[in-house]
Formats: structure tokens, sequence, C-alpha cells
């Protein structure tokens, strides 16, 4: 249905056009298509990238940054994309009411896969906007009676940036350190909280090492001091099974794109009873019960809707792929080489998560050598800078460790070939770095190298 | 159907790609690229062979470690010249220039060659530039260790690890 319609669409727009020679990307996207016999070019030569020359497509693996849209999505939003594109908030024309129950269904399959009812989604544009509204709404709107934030030091960005705006207006926050396996210490979160602490917030997966936090244990501690507990839980939804009430989140974070949706679009649970209210931080139209004002983009909320309904669905069967998928690229690796770690829990960890540490080879310089595997060295936001990761350094890894690590991501649509030729371009790589390495010599001839006095630069 | 149309407007995507991914700011200049997949003169040589200069500089914790060794004839000319380097795809390549650079030059001649220099034939951009500076302190330890050296054995006493007193150079 949707493939015709976009057919018939794409043929309207093309052919009136078709006598007129102008050069537009999208109508040269066209008559390349028509002749879709011939073998795709740049495949031969490779592309030049940044300095980098790339043959053919690098295999994926960095699900974290974002996963790629499931078809089974794109389907589902073309129709309002091209019919049914009325705004939802149009109250008087067909085309209003249908986009209007479109939201509202997809917002019960969001509901749906996190045990909530659809009155307390309100839809964003990302975690980053519900982490923005969950932690300076909430403070912004209890600031008369509370001033204290706890979080951790690991948390995303986001949510840190948010803390250190509201500790510019004079808010106190604590950030509560993790052990080494990157998960909080229970007691230490007991014991910072205050009699005016607004709220805790603690994320359910870590976007760069993957551990799952205790969830129901933060949440009961929270319920026992009646405080409002925010996760950020965008790497958790439709990975790990997620219950608003189990884990008693009054408020939590959600993206689209990390669950095989579509980028753009996010939605924040707002628990009713007992009832969290935030200070808006867009205000104009009142959409979304005034609490995210601007017109709902009904293909990419129907995109996230259908996302996570096929979660619901394929959770189970995604996990134990997923599983084995990540056994047997660790175990791949670490039969060919030594002094791998793997950094954060394994044992409380998403799967589709592996943070590996290669001991003397820099990451940087591995991910140059990984031309055709597209990995990062942890967060996408922070890739650019050349610290090591502050979520590394939280869980009290090496400084000389923490510049060795990559993330490899796996999803639902990795296969065991690509894993396989990961696994064998990375060991490949890693001796390479190694031979190239001067501490890995020093380690060989039984140097240790915390003893010598490094010249600090 | 869908095939058809998905696979069109794949295509498309790719080709409208393509020529705005031509003009994005390059990361690494070609011949970085180069040094990182061809380095030149990777390996090591004694570091207690008096006719041998060892340069360590940098440290783990900040994500770049450089050993550059020179071989020195008795002529003060520099015969050979090895690395090993820990860090970004900019260091392996400055210290793989070092090495091609200083062969078959004169020891006081070597210590002029500038960070600057390096750095603008790899065409480093800013966030990179300690690298170059790193390779020329390594060709300048490696100098001072070989003359240490020298004047030691001509003194006839014992040496330090060499190693050691470089890292602290």
């Amino acid at each position: 249905m949707a493939s015709k319609l976009l057919a018939s669409a794409l043929r309207k727009t093309l052919t009136p056009h078709a006598p007129i020679s102008k050069p537009s990307s999208f109508f040269r996207a066209a008559s390349t298509a028509a002749a879709a016999v011939e073998p795709y070019e740049e495949a031969a030569d490779g592309v030049y990238m940044k300095g980098v020359k790339i043959s053919g497509r690098p295999l994926y693996l960095d699900m974290q940054a974002t996963s790629p849209v499931d078809p089974r999505v794109v389907d589902a939003m073309l129709p309002y994309y091209l019919t049914r594109y009325g705004n939802p908030h149009s109250r008087t024309h067909m085309y209003g009411w249908e986009s209007d129950s479109a939201v509202e269904a997809a917002r019960a399959q969001v509901a749906d896969l996190i045990g909530a009812s659809p009155k307390e989604i309100v839809f964003t544009s990302g975690a980053t906007e519900c982490n923005n509204i969950s932690v300076k709404g909430v403070m912004h709107f209890y600031k008369d009676k509370k001033r204290h934030v706890i979080t951790t030091q690991t948390e995303h960005k986001c949510v840190l940036d948010s803390c250190r705006h509201l500790q510019q207006e004079g808010f106190d926050i604590t950030y509560l350190p993790v052990k080494p396996d990157g998960l909080i210490d229970l007691d230490q979160l007991r014991a910072a909280i205050r009699p005016d602490t607004g709220l805790v917030s603690v994320m359910a997966v870590n976007n760069e090492i993957g551990v799952i936090q205790p969830m129901e244990e933060i949440g009961e501690i929270c319920k026992e001091f009646k405080i409002p507990f925010h996760t950020d839980a965008a790497q958790a939804l439709g990975k790990i099974p997620i219950d608003v009430d189990k884990w008693n989140v009054s408020l939590m974070s959600l993206s689209g794109h990390k669950v095989y949706g579509p980028k753009g679009v996010g939605a924040l649970y707002m628990r009713r009873r007992p009832r969290i209210r935030v200070e808006p931080q867009m205000n104009g139209g009142g959409q979304e019960r005034g609490i995210r004002s601007g017109t709902v983009p009904t293909p990419l909320v129907v995109g996230m809707g259908t996302a996570c309904e096929i979660a619901k669905k394929e959770m189970e069967y995604d996990q134990k792929r997923i599983s084995q998928l990540q056994e047997r690229m660790l175990s791949g690796i670490r039969e060919q080489l030594d002094e791998v770690v793997v950094n954060g829990s394994i044992e409380r960890r998403y799967p589709g998560n592996l943070n590996l540490s290669f001991a003397y080879v820099e990451g940087e310089s591995l991910l140059m050598g990984l031309k055709e595997v597209a990995v990062s060295s942890g967060s996408a936001c922070t890739s650019a800078s050349l610290e090591p990761s502050y979520v590394l350094r939280a869980l009290g890894v090496d400084e000389d460790m923490a510049h060795t690590s990559i993330r490899f991501g796996i999803g639902r649509f990795t296969t065991e070939e690509e894993i396989d030729r990961a696994v064998q371009l990375t060991v490949q790589q890693v001796k390479k770095l190694r031979e190239l390495s001067p501490l890995y010599e020093m380690v060989k001839e039984g140097i240790n190298i915390k003893d010598i006095q490094w010249s600090q630069h | 159907m869908l095939r058809l149309v998905s696979k069109r407007l794949l295509q498309g995507s790719r080709e409208a790609q393509l020529p705005a991914a031509l003009t994005l700011p390059r990361l690494y200049h070609e011949r970085v690229v180069d040094h990182y997949d061809n380095p030149r003169n990777v390996g090591s040589f004694d570091k207690n062979d008096p006719s041998v200069g060892t340069g360590l500089v940098g440290a783990p914790a900040c994500g770049d470690v450089m050993k550059l060794q020179i071989k020195v004839g008795d002529d003060g000319k520099i015969t050979d010249a090895v690395f090993k380097t820990f860090g970004c795809g900019s260091a392996i390549a400055s210290s793989s220039v070092a090495t091609e650079w200083v062969k078959g030059k004169q020891m006081e001649e070597v210590l002029t060659i500038k960070n600057t220099e390096i750095a603008k034939h790899l065409s480093l951009p800013p966030v990179k530039l300690h690298c170059s500076m790193l390779a020329e302190d390594a060709i300048k330890a490696a100098v001072k260790d070989y003359q240490t050296k020298l004047a030691k054995s001509s003194n006839g006493s014992s040496e330090a690890s060499p190693v050691e007193k470089a890292a602290n150079a």
C-alpha cells in the first residue's frame, strides 16, 4: 500500500520535470535509477572521505550512536508524509483528525512498551530534550523547597550539562561516583539524600559502556524518601524489559532513533500518580498538555510508536541473538589477542554494547585503521575531543587504558558475517599497531611502564 | 514494488551525498594516511649499543609515546633511524617523517628540524600540533642520549638505563 503510494507520488513529481534538464540532485538520482541494473560505480574505486579511501560501505557497529530505521517502521511512516499530512492539532477537518488518532495510537504503543498509561507520555524531539525538561523543569517547578539534585558521574552529557546549568543558578548537585564495574553504590546514594533533594537522576543503560544500573533498588530508595526519580532510558528502551511501576520512576527519557525508529523524536514519561510537575522549557501553542509546545511531527511519532511495538514483540529474540553475537565477537578477539579488557560490568550489561580496551594501542589510531568498520571510541558527542572518555575515568580506568577504548555496538540487523569480519580486521589492526607500539615492546622486555617517570606534555 | 522504490531512493540518496562529502573538511591529509598505512623505518636498535641514541618522549596518560632511535657513524653522521609510536595517526606519521628526515644527516643538522616543518609537511590541524612537537622532542632526546653515552664511554663510567634517562629528558 505504502509502496504503491510512494511510487505513484514519485512518478507524479518526476514526470512533468523530465523534459527540462534541470540538474537537481534528486532528478539525477531518478535518472540513474531508471538504469537500475547498472552496478554501483563508486564501489570499484572507493569513496574518498575525510582523507580516507573507503571501498564500499563500512559495516556498521555503532548502534549506540544511532540505529538504522527498521523497514517496517518506514512503511508505517510513509502515508503520513504523502497523503495523511494533516496537523494533528487541526480540529476542523479530516486531515487533522486522522493525524491526531495516529499520534494517539503511537502514544499507546510507546506506553505499552514501558508499562505506562498513554496519558503519561509526552512526545518531544529526543532524549536530550526529555532530559532537559526532567532535570531543569522539575527543579525549576519545585525551586522554593527543593535545592538539591543527585546524579552520577557517568550520565549522558545532556544530563550533566543541565545539572551544571542548575548549579549556576544556585542549586546543589551531587555527582555520585561509580564502582569500577560502572554501577553506583546504593549506600552512597542513600547517604547523599538530603531533606531538600528534589530529584535523583540515574541512567538505566549507559551509552558508552552499556552497564545496567540497579533501577528497582534505586526506585525503592527514592520511594522511601519520596523523591522523584528520573532515568534516561534512551539506551534501554526496547532492549531490556522496562516497567515504570517496578522501577518506580517519575520521569523517563526515551528516544526514537536508538530503537530502530526515526531520528528527531523522543518521548518523556511523566508519572500521574503521584503527579510530577515540570516547568516547560518550550513555550508556545500548548501542545502535549503545555509541557512541550510545537506541532507534534506525526510521521516521526508514528515511526517511534511502530518501533516500540516491534521492539516489544521482538525484544526477547533480539536479546538472544545479540548476546550470541557479543559472545562470538568477544571470544573471537580474545582468542587472538592478549590484554583485552572489557570496560564495565560483564554481568550487568546490555550485550549490544561491547566497550573494549586494547592495551598499548591508542584508540584513535585504531579507529583510523578500522576504515571498513564504523565504530567509535565512546560517545559520538565527545569523540571530537582528545580527552579520554569521562565515563571511563569515572570507572577508575587508568588514563593510559582510557585512551585505548573502542565501543562496538551490535544491533538487530548485525549479522554473524559482519561480526567475523570486524573481529578479523580488529585483530589484524591491533597486531600491526602493537608492533608499532613502544609500550608493548617495553612490556615484552619486562619493563613496568608504571615505574617510568614520564614527562608530561 | 517496494524493493524497487526503496532501491531507487537509496541510490538517490547515495548519489546526492557524494558531492557533499567531497567538500567536507578532511580529517587527515593524504600524507598522514600514507605514513599511517605504510610507516617507514619501524623497529628498534639495541639501546645498549654505544653508537645508538634513544629518545623516548610523551606519556601513556596523554595518549602519546614516541620512541626514536638513531644510529650514528664515526663521522657524526646518522646512518639509520627507527621509531615506534603509541598514539594517534598523526603521531605515527610525524615520527615516521622524522626518521626519514634525520637519515643521512649530520647530528647538528637534525637539531634544526622544527616541529612546524613536520606539521606543515603533514598539514596537521591545530589540535594535532603537539604530535609534531613530540617528534621534534624525540629527535633532540635521541641526539642528547647519544652524546651523553659518548661522553660517558670516553670517561669510562658505567651508564644508566638509556630508556629511563630519555624519559626524564
